[in-house]
């Protein structure tokens, strides 16, 4: 046997039997010594914990997706998600789940020549949705562009002008497109967000997962994050509320426009449209023959944002006076 | 056998807590480290990712960056393996272990960066086939949650299974191992792939929407992580007199060598289809490169991240220097940042700049998130110099079953 070998054997041995000894005392008391130590530690990396914010209750987390819901579970809920609004915002709400409409199908026309860039549908829009004022959520962006070009990039998002329009300006509103081949409802690993039959694009803010993958597979731009919970002053919430629509959200879900469904769905016109000083916005069920949409969609030469995209968007744009 | 199994654990539990003042010092150090991490994300648990530098503009950032860059030296592993069991090389034989179990600590981390950039964790549940809704086969991060986990299962059935044997002294069964190794190797090139088809399938997304974007993550994958191990394995090799010949480093770098030069030759096929046909779709890589009509917070990381790859090739393309272990171990540590760099923040955010509606929004990590990042990293490490104490006594049977003195 070679001095190496020896040597080997030894740390072998030593090894092997130091794992097989019993315990020591010592051992013991050093295993309570660096029991103690670690569980402060520990302690003390998880105590930002004692701030959480947002209370969930073993109700929430288990609940199931909106599809797996029976009625008596949704009445559950929203009697829960009223409680929990009433508390945190002050206000009473009424959650309805609205159900789409047999026999409609929504699109939205807008009518470039004529919009000035108010940004009255921007702010009308906020107010219907019950979106965060702070950090400010805003599902429409009005894009201010230079007559001559359609190219996004030299578009102004955040123009700020005494009065509008603009002399030789342009002003585009971009919202969600409510696409029928829609790249988010296919990106979402756990089906939150899907088309319903009359082609609004929801989500379930109690299924989401927050990855925001979504958000990086919509080409419009039309998703947002709640990066914290809502903030909204009381006075401008709006009481009456959708599930899959604008009631309030939690944090850490993400949400969109949804054609005003608890709106539309009961008759109205979107809030955008209502607001809007100049009759730039059409909207209405394209399955409706008298329609003023079918109007439009007939009569006017209409185009798509990003068609290249091939997401077949709902949402058309056309230029008249 | 059973009892046999629980004295392993036991005894194993105990030799994770034995070892030279080094060791204590650098695992104390790590452990530091990844508490400061928790920390951090007990932080961003409690009030939301609006601790993170992210926006609506830019909704990934660094987490997803790490995440990209780590799913690939998870997947370098395989590198080790078809040299090693298909083509029987012997001195890779050595270390094929160590590469699976460094493949394990990444894909940990893979995990745990998606974890934290969740907005809804208290969700992950809705992940779950069967329990939660999982939108398969659509959406292809439903595709990534599968790949991602069978190759941890994988890497955990086969090295578990082989240091086990080994413990006991008893020739392992090949039925036991063989064909799971072999499906380790397809599924390996899977998890690359499918991470990179995340990018790929996004069509209001010019810059991810690239054929070249898979074969990239390829390339680079197999130059960072056989880098990487180039490093750990000589740093295992001197600190705990494990036997890991020289010839191990040698076919290591030649894969580097190889990997960087096609990894560099796919980015200048990139720049060139960017740059020439210099259309509206350009607008990233201009923005990368260069910076879009005054914003350049990525332009500088990426040259200094391509200049680094260079000089990592020029020294691996010299034999003379090669060979030598200081500038080997030189040109894969600049190989590895400059791959990090370049497959990490230099491929997700631009992604997202301009946004689809033209707008530009400067993405910086905030303090918090870069310790987050900092406490994954650690952990890492952490688990992956665990599973190496553990390992070296067994494989050098110096760690082993025995009943009876004969």
């Amino acid at each position: 046997m070679t001095e190496q070998q020896k040597q080997n054997l030894n740390e072998t041995e030593s090894l092997d039997q130091k794992t097989r000894q019993p315990l020591s005392r010592r051992s013991f008391l050093k295993i309570g010594a660096g029991t103690a130590v670690s569980l402060t530690a520990f302690g003390w990396a998880l105590s930002p914990l004692a701030n959480l914010t947002e209370d969930i209750s073993l109700n929430e987390f288990l609940q199931q997706h909106y599809e797996r819901l029976t009625p008596e579970m949704m009445a559950e809920i929203i009697a829960r998600l009223e409680d929990e609004i009433k508390h945190d915002y002050g206000i009473d709400p009424s959650i309805q789940d609205i159900k789409p409409l047999n026999g409609v199908e929504y699109a939205y026309a807008l009518n470039i020549g004529r919009c000035i860039g108010c940004r009255r549908c921007v702010y009308a829009c906020m107010q219907e949705n019950n979106t965060s004022r702070s950090p400010e959520i805003q599902y429409i962006r009005v894009l201010e562009l230079e007559k001559g070009t359609l190219d996004l990039e030299k578009s102004s998002h955040y123009y700020n002008h005494k009065a509008v329009p603009q002399k030789d300006k342009y002003y585009m509103p971009v919202q969600c497109q409510q696409c029928e081949k829609a790249p988010c409802t296919k990106a979402c690993p756990v089906r939150a967000t899907w088309k319903e039959p009359d082609g609004i694009v929801v989500v379930d803010y109690n299924w989401c997962i927050g990855c925001r993958y979504c958000m990086a597979a919509c080409p419009y731009w039309a998703r947002r994050f709640n990066f914290t919970k809502p903030v909204i002053p009381k006075e401008e919430i709006t009481t009456e509320m959708a599930y899959l629509g604008n009631r309030i959200r939690p944090r850490g879900v993400v949400e969109k426009c949804t054609f005003c469904l608890g709106r539309t769905r009961q008759g109205l016109y979107p809030a955008c449209l209502e607001v809007c000083p100049t009759g730039s916005r059409v909207f209405g069920n394209v399955l409706d023959p008298d329609s003023p949409i079918n109007y439009i969609l007939n009569e006017k030469r209409v185009y798509v944002l990003k068609e290249e995209a091939g997401t077949v968007p709902r949402f058309y744009y056309f230029f008249d006076k | 056998m059973i009892r046999d199994y629980l004295v392993f654990l036991w005894r194993s539990v105990r030799l994770s807590f034995m070892g030279g003042t080094k060791f204590y010092i650098w695992m104390a150090f790590l452990t530091i480290l990844s508490l400061l991490g928790l920390h951090a994300y007990s932080k961003q648990f409690a009030e939301g990712l609006v601790l993170t530098g992210m926006t609506d503009q830019v909704s990934w950032g660094v987490y997803i960056a790490n995440f990209t860059f780590i799913v690939g030296l998870a997947a370098a592993a395989v590198m080790l393996v078809i040299p090693a069991y298909i083509y029987n090389n012997k001195h890779l034989h050595d270390v094929v272990i160590l590469g699976e179990l460094l493949a394990i600590a990444a894909i940990i981390m893979c995990l745990l960066f998606v974890t934290v950039d969740l907005g809804r964790p208290d969700r992950f549940w809705h992940l779950m086939p069967v329990v939660g809704v999982f939108n398969f086969p659509i959406s292809m991060l439903s595709w990534d949650v599968i790949v991602l986990l069978g190759y941890l299962i994988l890497n955990v059935h086969i090295c578990g299974y082989l240091l086990y044997k080994r413990y006991l002294n008893q020739e392992p069964t090949m039925l036991f191992y063989v064909p799971f190794v072999l499906i380790a190797i397809f599924w390996a090139i899977s998890i690359h792939t499918v991470t990179a088809f995340l990018y790929v399938g996004l069509v209001g997304r010019p810059f991810w929407n690239a054929a070249i974007v898979a074969p990239r993550f390829i390339g680079s994958a197999f130059t960072a992580g056989p880098g990487l191990m180039i490093v750990a394995f000589q740093l295992i090799r001197r600190y705990t007199k494990y036997n890991i010949t020289d010839e191990a480093l040698q076919i290591l770098r030649q894969i580097v060598t190889i990997s960087l030069l096609v990894n560099l030759f796919l980015l200048g096929c990139e720049v060139f289809k960017e740059f020439y046909s210099d259309s509206g779709h350009t607008s990233s890589a201009r923005y990368l490169f260069f910076g879009l009509h005054g914003h350049d917070a990525l332009a500088p990381w990426i040259w200094f991240a391509i200049v680094i790859e260079v000089i990592a090739s020029i020294i691996l393309l010299i034999p003379y220097l090669a060979r030598q272990m200081w500038f080997l171990n030189l040109a894969c540590v600049l190989a590895f940042v400059g791959i990090w760099i370049e497959k990490g923040m230099g491929m997700v955010v631009p992604g997202f700049l301009p946004t689809p509606l033209g707008e530009i929004v400067e993405y910086f990590p905030t303090g918090n998130e870069t310790w987050i990042c900092i406490g994954i990293w650690a952990f890492g490490l952490l688990l992956f110099s665990w599973m190496i104490h553990l390992a070296v006594p067994i494989l050098s049977g110096k760690f082993y079953h025995y009943t009876k003195k004969t």
